[in-house]
Order: C-alpha cells, then structure tokens, then sequence
C-alpha cells in the first residue's frame, strides 16, 4: 500500500518527532556558489562538516561562459565555493574541471544521483534528480548549514500526487510541453505541499533527459518534489557512471531500486491525467509559468476575464508588452536562450540543432551546454557547427542567461524565447522579457524571428 | 533566532499575485554579505526607477515602519534563494500574509522568525482593499493563531511544526546534535546495507 514516496521516505527516516517533523538522513549534499550564507553560519559556531565525502560542490549560478569572470564581485563568489569546499575537504567541480557544469545536469551525468536516494542542494530545482528514482527536493540556507553540520534535514512528508500521462507525445512535443500544459491547467501554487510522482506510458517512454526536465519544472507547479520510479531506462543510464556502484555493489543496487516502485494499490491524495498526444507546443506569454498556452493561441483579452484574473493578465501583458487578443505566433523576439537545467541536456542540443540544422537564425542568440561533458559530447557530434552556422554564439557550461548572475543578461524591455525555467519579472534581467518553451520551440523562433509552431518546420525531418 | 508569540505592529498592502523570490531580491544583489543589510535589496526594481529614484507611491517607500506585509496568492514562489526573506527580515518585517506562499520560501521564512500566515483569498482581498496606499495598525497572536488588520479579526492556517517552532526560536542544528546516537546507529546501519548509496571512491565506514 506504498507510494514510491512512501518507500523512499521510510528508508532515510531517523526518528519522527510527536508533531510530525521527520529527521531524514541525506545521502548527498549538493553546494554551490549561493551556499556562502551556510558556510558562513557554520564558521560563525564553529562547526564542522559532519560528511565530507557526501558533499559536492559545483560552480554553476556564477560560472563564466566566456572567458575570465565579468566582475571582481563574481570571481569573488567562486573562489569562496572554492576554499569552503577546500578547508572542509569537499570535492568541488570548479572552472577547468572536466566535471563542471549546472548543478543538476553535473549530479546525474556523474552518477552522484541514484535511484534510493535522498538528495538536497540549496536550489529549488533540485527536484530534477528525482527523475532517477530519488528524493530530492530544494532547501534554503539554514537548512543548508543543517546539512553540512548533522548531514540531515527536518522536513514533514508532502502529500502525494500523481500525473498521469497516457498516450504518445506528436512529433515536436515533449517534457517541456508536458511540464508547462499541467502548471497552466493546475496553476503555479498548484501542487503546493505536495510531492509529484509522475506516471503513466508518456512518461515512461521519455528519456533520462526528458524525465529531467519533467521533475525540474516541479517547482514551477508548486511542487518541492518530483519524481518516477526507476525502470530499464533509469538503471541503463546509471550503468558505469563514475560515481555509480559497481561489481557486487551494483547487482545490491539494482536489487534495492526494483522495489522502489509504489505499490499498485497505493493510495494518492490527489490524482491527474493527462493525454500525451492532446499537448501542443506551448509558449508562456506572461510573468508566470502558469502563464502558458498552445502556440496556435492567442494572447488572453483581460477583457473577456473576471476581475479576479483580469488583474494579473493586465500586470503581464503591461510588462511584457503584448496586446490582447494577438495571435502568440506574430509576438516578435529580439534574442533566443539554449541552456540551463531544464534543457541543456545532449538531447536538448540535438533537438534544437535538428530545427536549426542549414537554417539561419533571423535574431541573435547564446547557447550554453549544461556542462562541459555535455559540451564536449555535442561538439564531438558536431552540433556547434550547426549552432554556429545557424549565427548563434556556443558559450561554456553553467546557469548563464536563466537567472543572469555570471554576466549573461537580456537588456531592458528586449524580448527572449528561452528554454528556461522561470519568466518572472526581471529573471533574465531588469526589465527583460522572457517566453519559456522547448528547445525546438526556442531554435524555430530563432529561424522566424518570432514565436513559432515548430512542427512544420520538423517536417521531413528527424525531430532528434 | 529568538522567539515570539505576540506582535503589534503596522500593516501595508502589496496589491500583486505571485510575486517570485526574483522579484523580492533580483539575483545582482546575491553576492553582498549580509553584514551590509538586505532590506535596501527588498522589491528593488519595483520599487526604484532604474536610476535607483525611490519611487514615492510605493506603499513600502512610505512606510518604512511596516512589519505586516498583505499580499495576494503565491507570494515567495520560485527559487529557494534565502536572501529573500533575509530582505524582508532586515527590512523590518515580521509576517506576511497571504491566500498561499511557496513551500520553500515558507520553511526559510520560520527559519528566520517570519509568520507566512495562510489567509483566504475574500479576507486577504478586503484587507488590501481597505489598506489601499495607507498603513493600518496590525495585531498577529502566533499562540491564538489569530489576527487582526485594518479591523478584520480573522484565524490563520500554519502548520503546527512551524507555530511551535516560531514561537520557541528553536535553533535546530541543536536541536538536532541531541539525536547525534540516533543519527550515529543510522549511519551505521546503512553503511552495512546499503554500501552502493556511498559515493564510489567516498568512504563507507
């Protein structure tokens, strides 16, 4: 009668206390540039780090993309990860370290990330690392030094729920989609409290990758945890990374994660379906990811709402420069963005290289890999030729233009049809304006110079 | 962090849904330590002209003695950034009040003595609309869970964990060395069976 949330909680529960806080062990900790507050907290009592050898630091959120830092302010920000990590013996993937890359694409590539375990990192889309089979979730800088001082966190188990997807996506459509379709359907506070266990034949049918940006984009819904339970696809692509088991520890391993899966007469809280083959590729066009339709829409008319929603829509459309009742497909874009730890993965690459490929971008634009493994692999299949033909710039690996901390920004009141995470307000820059979609979405407004459906542009094609 | 059962104090309005953690502290900000003080950083692009003018209109410009913020749904959404709240906190206020917040913010928000007071959305509705640009007397009771703004005495939702753990301003990484035997046995056992969850190369034992 488990869920897989169940299973995983009860094998890291230390003790529950009377009024239903858990203490949970953690099986890795994640640091990185933002971690400084932690340390600091830490030095302020003295502390050590209980376990060394369960942490990892990896620059990303500060990391350069072209060159040397932007400002002595950044630098500054990496060498402290730098001699944190050092003088509490913590291996760090820092710049020039093979390993380095986004936080969340670096943990599953090296096998750090595993099914059955319990992984946190001071950054709210840690959720991504459930798409293996884990529980992951987000914590803040209190909880961070928590960690780093007793390698366990408190927390109080999230109500279930799960997504059903049944169904096979069309041509051009994928996670991404998938991900924005039921954050607009169910709002961005939608599955606050709760953790989202993702299920049904779509979802089994994505790749790793896929299943990563499904789980990353959790928090966009609301949802700290996101997760799938591990099968054939999980375990092939855990097989022989360098942090995974190995030999008899491995045939343990895979033993343990075959009885992840919930039981078939768990009960959730709350349940959703969803058909795969119903999702169009799906734009935002406001300041919120629950602000997201088909492509072939048109922007809302505040006008036609009530009152009650008639007042962000107005906000928005204000902010984002758009006039109601305009088809999504004539929004001009100023600049593209190919990256972060939604979708930098090498599949991500491939798909918007597969759009791009002998086609010219009408607008400018950056593309950065997750990380330098994935960088490496994209250039070994030739993909920054493709980028570079096309006119847009192949940076370095790290969060880059998502969260605009290392230097990379959009100015003031120019537009970006970006594969990210978040279009709050001022994400990608004061001011700047930021439509999330999929990376074939992403390099199809490249070609056109606006917002446009992907799919004709896929015919005849391999959509990769 | 100290605790607190009881505050009184004064109330503004912040007349937006879903206002993000990159909009109460935009991520330029994020590498000031915070010995320098948040609160400057709270809201900043909303509320400065991008030439840094204060903008005078805004109810946080106004009254810098606000300690109860009333906001609409979804406030803290978005990254777990606790600079966030360190902005709030270094600004003066004490609790935010809201229809929903985001489940990180929240927990970051009682770790730094914050009351994210769950509110339905009509009375949250009808506070801002009677706060309007002003500031009205506000009374927040954590024990009673009950409070009162620009007139209107209403409950809040909070779960029971967090309202023990304000009112105490328990440090929980004490809290936590307490069970150091319990943490111990843990490890123990799970070093024994589960091997394969230590990082290959990292230590077992």
């Amino acid at each position: 009668m488990r869920t897989l949330l169940d299973k995983l909680w009860d094998s890291h529960e230390i003790l529950r206390r009377d009024n239903g806080a858990s203490l949970l062990w953690v099986d890795r900790h994640l640091v990185h540039e933002g971690s400084h507050h932690a340390f600091a907290k830490l030095a302020e009592r003295g502390l050590n780090v209980a376990e060394p050898s369960l942490t990892y630091g990896v620059v990303d959120h500060y990391a350069p993309t072209r060159g040397a830092p932007a400002s002595p302010a950044i630098a500054r920000m990496i060498e402290t990860l730098k001699s944190n990590t050092q003088s509490h013996g913590i291996a760090c993937f820092g710049p020039g370290d093979p390993r380095q890359g986004i936080v969340h694409v670096v943990g599953p590539e090296q096998g750090l990330t595993l099914p059955g375990l319990l992984i946190v990192c001071g950054d709210s889309h840690t959720s991504t690392h459930g798409a293996l089979g884990a529980l992951a979730f987000g914590i803040g800088a209190t909880e961070v030094a928590h960690v780093l001082a007793t390698q366990t966190v408190w927390q109080k188990r999230p109500k279930a729920m799960r997504i059903v997807v049944e169904g096979r996506f069309a041509p051009g459509v994928g996670a991404k989609d998938l991900a924005l379709a039921w954050i607009a359907r169910l709002g961005a506070d939608g599955a606050r409290g709760h953790a989202i266990e993702y299920a049904g034949a779509a979802v089994r049918g994505l790749s790793m990758e896929g299943r990563m940006t499904l789980c990353n984009l959790s928090i966009e819904g609301g949802g700290r945890f996101g997760m799938i339970a591990p099968d054939e696809t999980t375990i092939a692509y855990v097989a022989g990374r360098p942090f995974a088991p190995s030999g008899a520890s491995w045939e343990r391993a895979v033993e343990s994660w075959s009885a992840l899966a919930g039981d078939a007469d768990a009960r959730f809280d709350r349940e959703m379906s969803l058909e795969a083959s119903e999702i169009a590729p799906i734009v935002t066009w406001g300041t919120s990811p629950e602000d997201a339709l088909p492509i072939t829409a048109a922007v809302p008319d505040p006008a036609r709402l009530s009152e009650d929603k008639a007042i962000h829509v107005r906000d928005a459309l204000d902010y984002m420069g758009l006039i109601p009742g305009q088809p999504l497909q004539s929004v001009r874009v100023d600049q593209v963005f190919i990256g972060s730890c939604t979708n930098a993965r090498i599949e991500d690459l491939r798909a918007a290289a597969a759009v791009l490929a002998g086609r010219r971008a009408k607008v400018p634009g950056l593309v950065s890999p997750g990380s330098r493994a994935v960088k490496a692999r994209a250039e070994a299949e030739g993909l920054d030729r493709i980028f570079a033909e096309a006119g847009l710039d192949w940076a370095g690996a790290g969060c880059s233009m998502c969260v605009a901390m290392n230097g990379d920004s959009v100015a003031p009141g120019r537009r970006c049809a970006s594969t990210t995470n978040r279009n709050f307000r001022g994400r990608q820059g004061r001011g700047a304006r930021t439509h999330l979609m999929s990376p074939a979405m992403v390099a199809a407004a490249a070609i056109t110079g606006h917002l446009t459906d992907v799919r004709p542009l896929l015919e005849g094609r391999d959509a990769a | 962090m100290s605790g607190w059962t009881r505050h009184t104090g004064t109330a503004i309005a912040l007349d937006l849904e879903s206002v993000d953690t990159d909009q109460l502290i935009p991520a330029r900000f994020m590498s000031t330590p915070r010995s320098e003080g948040y609160g400057q950083f709270l809201l900043h692009d909303l509320r400065r002209d991008t030439d840094g003018t204060m903008r005078p209109e805004v109810p946080l410009n106004r009254w810098p003695e606000a300690s109860v913020l009333v906001t609409r749904r979804n406030f803290g959404s978005g990254s777990s950034r606790e600079a966030a709240v360190y902005a709030l906190v270094d600004f003066g206020i004490r609790t935010v009040i809201a229809p929903s917040f985001g489940d990180i913010f929240a927990s970051n928000a009682v770790n730094n003595g914050v009351l994210p007071a769950r509110v339905a959305p009509d009375l949250t509705a009808e506070m801002i609309a009677r706060i309007g640009a002003g500031a009205v007397p506000a009374e927040v009771d954590l024990a009673a869970r009950t409070l009162s703004v620009a007139g209107l005495s209403t409950g809040f939702d909070l779960d029971p964990v967090w309202r023990e753990k304000l009112i105490n301003g328990w440090d929980d990484i004490d809290l936590t060395r307490a069970h150091g035997t319990e943490i111990a046995a843990f490890r123990d056992r799970l070093s024994a069976t589960r091997t394969w969850a230590f990082p290959a190369g990292g230590t077992a034992g």
